[in-house]
């Protein structure tokens, strides 16, 4: 049971949750909301927006301000949030394919720009309340109910694609490592402009039993032994990091934010800048 | 009389905008859209408003309801192929109940079709674009004037039903350049949507006034902590599978639009007194349409216009009053025969209804209105 000052932030009125036994949905979540705590705020001064699938269900069971969006807009929504009220603190909450599927296009582009959000994939390599069907984070090889033969494309690096596209805080850990998860999500509050992690969570009914890894303990067992630390795999070579999690900080720094920029246009155009 | 301008049609829509209070944008280019964006992105920060180039026309439409939940009015401006992108989030702005104003300067078609060139192809678009067969408001511009007028209209509809306004203007529109008395700025009515009177603790994002059936809006940031989504949901913003619950929340989407229904009726008539023949026209064409309905009472015939202003919800009812007293209906309409269905439903059989169309991307001229006009007489 978390603690009181946790449960403020939680919606009890629409428990039960949707979440299937053994997602690690909930261990994401957890250590989010600690994370937001520990920061001092109240649930007035957050806004989670989300997208589609088990991921978007989430901010409907926080307390705070919270907008379940369309399938992949989570952070055009978010955007246009930001814009509205810079003040807000914006936590926006991806599935994988939200993410870097049909959601790619914003991806990449809220991190070009630097909006000042804090974008949280929780990847379970699957899309889960759909049924099974592959998304770009399914391993090279794994089965879905769309790849019953072994899904033959590549599998996104979410980490690196943000990096490269200009986030200035990037991250990636898995439910298992439940410290950092808080720590990085933590950091990625705190940073100015946009900051991304990805949460790897399990999904034992789509994935885990599908792909014989097994049940939610297994599953815990495998992100354990699966994971790599970032400075570890430095060492390493491609064909030793297949199907590795990489887990570690992958960006962290300055850059100038969306929001700010746009203010300070806005002064020098009305004349009350300096 | 206020300032004498001469402007164009997208000017007025992005000067009507800030007229209307409108203070975020979010577009992406499209012809002939653009103007509407390149216009915001230089008087919106001067208003203290936001402008923003999104990545692409779903971002663009999604950033203007995120806006628009944050408290902001809210507009984004496209053209067909465009409209076709946003439809998903429309549809989201219809079931969560987001203000939101889009515009969609309408040019031929099907797919990328003749951009620089006019059609009217996007009547069906624009209320039945969008999944699930639910209602929304589009109005009309036949004029530069009437582009800043029914934007702010546009505007205060938004924010009066919590419902996505379509303004469905199109490239003659848009690009024409005209002679305007703006309105003084006191003869400008600017309406905000119903905010609610109750404590944080107390408010349910959902529950509607009984008398009007539209829920008092909070805006994110403002100290209530509530939940919005695109599931049916119930009042307090969350998603049921209830059946008598997603019943009343679809049935009160309807009403709301029922019980609003005199503010949603509008249109203009122009010589229809004595008509035998009278035409239907919307957009550009009712200017083809009034000179034609001129030129042909210059020869004698007894002709007249009905304009639709508003046209979803159509105008049934005035539209039928009307055709019951006289011999014929013309609907000239440059796309395939659109709105022909629409009037043809209203007129329900009173007479006959005539459809005159025009595909190879020119504006239907008056004397082509004539033509058909004697060969129907």
């Amino acid at each position: 049971m978390p603690r009181e000052n946790i449960m403020r932030f939680i919606r009890t009125r629409f428990f039960p949750h949707i979440f299937c036994p053994g997602c690690g949905h909930g261990i994401a979540v957890h250590a989010m909301l600690r994370a937001i705590d520990s920061l001092g705020y109240n649930p007035q001064d957050i806004m989670v927006t989300s997208g589609i699938g088990c991921s978007g269900r989430i901010p409907g069971y926080i307390n705070a301000n919270t907008l379940h969006t369309t399938h992949g807009r989570s952070l055009a929504f978010a955007t246009g949030v930001k814009l509205a009220k810079p003040n807000l603190k914006i936590i926006a909450v991806m599935g994988d394919g939200d993410c870097a599927a049909i959601g790619g296009n914003h991806f990449i582009h809220a991190a070009r720009r630097n909006i000042d959000i804090t974008a949280i994939v929780l990847n379970n390599y699957i899309y889960g309340m759909t049924g099974g069907q592959v998304s770009p984070t399914t391993p090279h090889g794994a089965k879905a109910t769309t790849a019953p033969y072994g899904f033959i494309e590549q599998q996104f690096d979410l980490c690196k694609l943000a990096s490269a596209a200009g986030a200035v805080y990037v991250a990636r850990t898995t439910v298992y490592h439940v410290a950092q998860v808080e720590r990085y999500i933590r950091k990625a509050i705190q940073k100015k402009g946009f900051a991304f992690v990805e949460v790897v969570s399990p999904c034992p009914t789509q994935f885990g039993r599908r792909n014989k890894i097994g049940d939610a303990v297994k599953m815990m067992q495998w992100l354990k032994e699966n994971s790599i630390p970032l400075s570890k795999a430095k060492r390493m070579s491609p064909e030793e990091l297949e199907n590795k999690i990489v887990i570690g900080e992958f960006a962290d720094r300055d850059a100038p934010e969306y929001t700010e920029l746009y203010g300070e246009l806005r002064n020098r155009i009305r004349g009350e800048g300096a | 009389m206020g300032k004498v301008v001469f402007w164009q049609g997208n000017r007025a829509i992005a000067m009507g905008a800030i007229a209307a209070g409108i203070r975020f944008f979010a577009g992406y280019p499209i012809t002939p859209s653009s103007e509407i964006a390149e216009i915001l992105s230089a008087e919106l920060p001067k208003v203290g408003g936001t402008f923003i180039q999104m990545e692409d026309e779903i971002g663009s439409m999604a950033a203007a309801i995120g806006a628009s939940t944050a408290g902001l009015k809210s507009m984004t401006a496209t053209s067909g192929p465009g409209f076709s992108l946003k439809q998903e989030n429309l549809g989201f702005a219809i079931i969560a109940e987001i203000p939101v104003v889009v515009v969609d300067v309408q040019r031929g078609g099907p797919s990328t079709g003749t951009p620089t060139k006019p059609m009217q192809g996007d009547f069906m678009q624009a209320r039945w674009g969008t999944h699930g067969g639910f209602p929304l408001i589009a109005i009309s511009p036949s004029t530069v004037r009437e582009c800043y007028d029914f934007t702010i209209e546009a505007s205060n509809l938004a924010e009066r039903f919590r419902s996505p306004v379509v303004i469905l203007s199109d490239e003659v529109v848009g690009h024409m350049r005209e002679r305007v008395e703006l309105p003084n700025e006191s003869e400008i009515k600017v309406i905000n949507r119903k905010k609610p009177t109750v404590p944080p603790e107390k408010y349910l994002p959902y529950l509607a006034d009984p008398e009007d059936d539209v829920p008092p809006m909070a805006a994110y940031g403002e100290g209530y902590c509530f939940h919005m989504t695109g599931l049916t949901h119930n009042e307090w913003g969350f998603p049921t599978n209830d059946p008598e619950k997603i019943e009343a929340m679809n049935l009160r989407l309807l009403r709301k639009f029922e019980k609003g229904k005199n503010l949603l009726t509008r249109y203009s008539t122009f010589e229809v007194e004595d008509a035998e023949i009278l035409i239907v026209a919307f957009g550009c064409v009712a200017r083809s349409a009034m000179r034609a309905v001129r030129e042909a009472r210059k020869e004698g015939y007894k002709v007249g216009l009905f304009r639709p202003i508003i046209v979803w919800p159509f105008p049934d009812e005035p539209l039928r009053e009307i055709a019951s007293s006289v011999k014929a209906v013309i609907v000239p309409e440059m796309n395939i025969g659109l709105m022909v269905r629409e009037v043809e439903r209203a007129v329900a059989g009173r007479c006959p209804v005539y459809s005159l169309t025009r595909l190879d991307s020119d504006i239907l001229t008056p004397s082509q209105i004539v033509e058909k006009i004697k060969e129907v007489a």
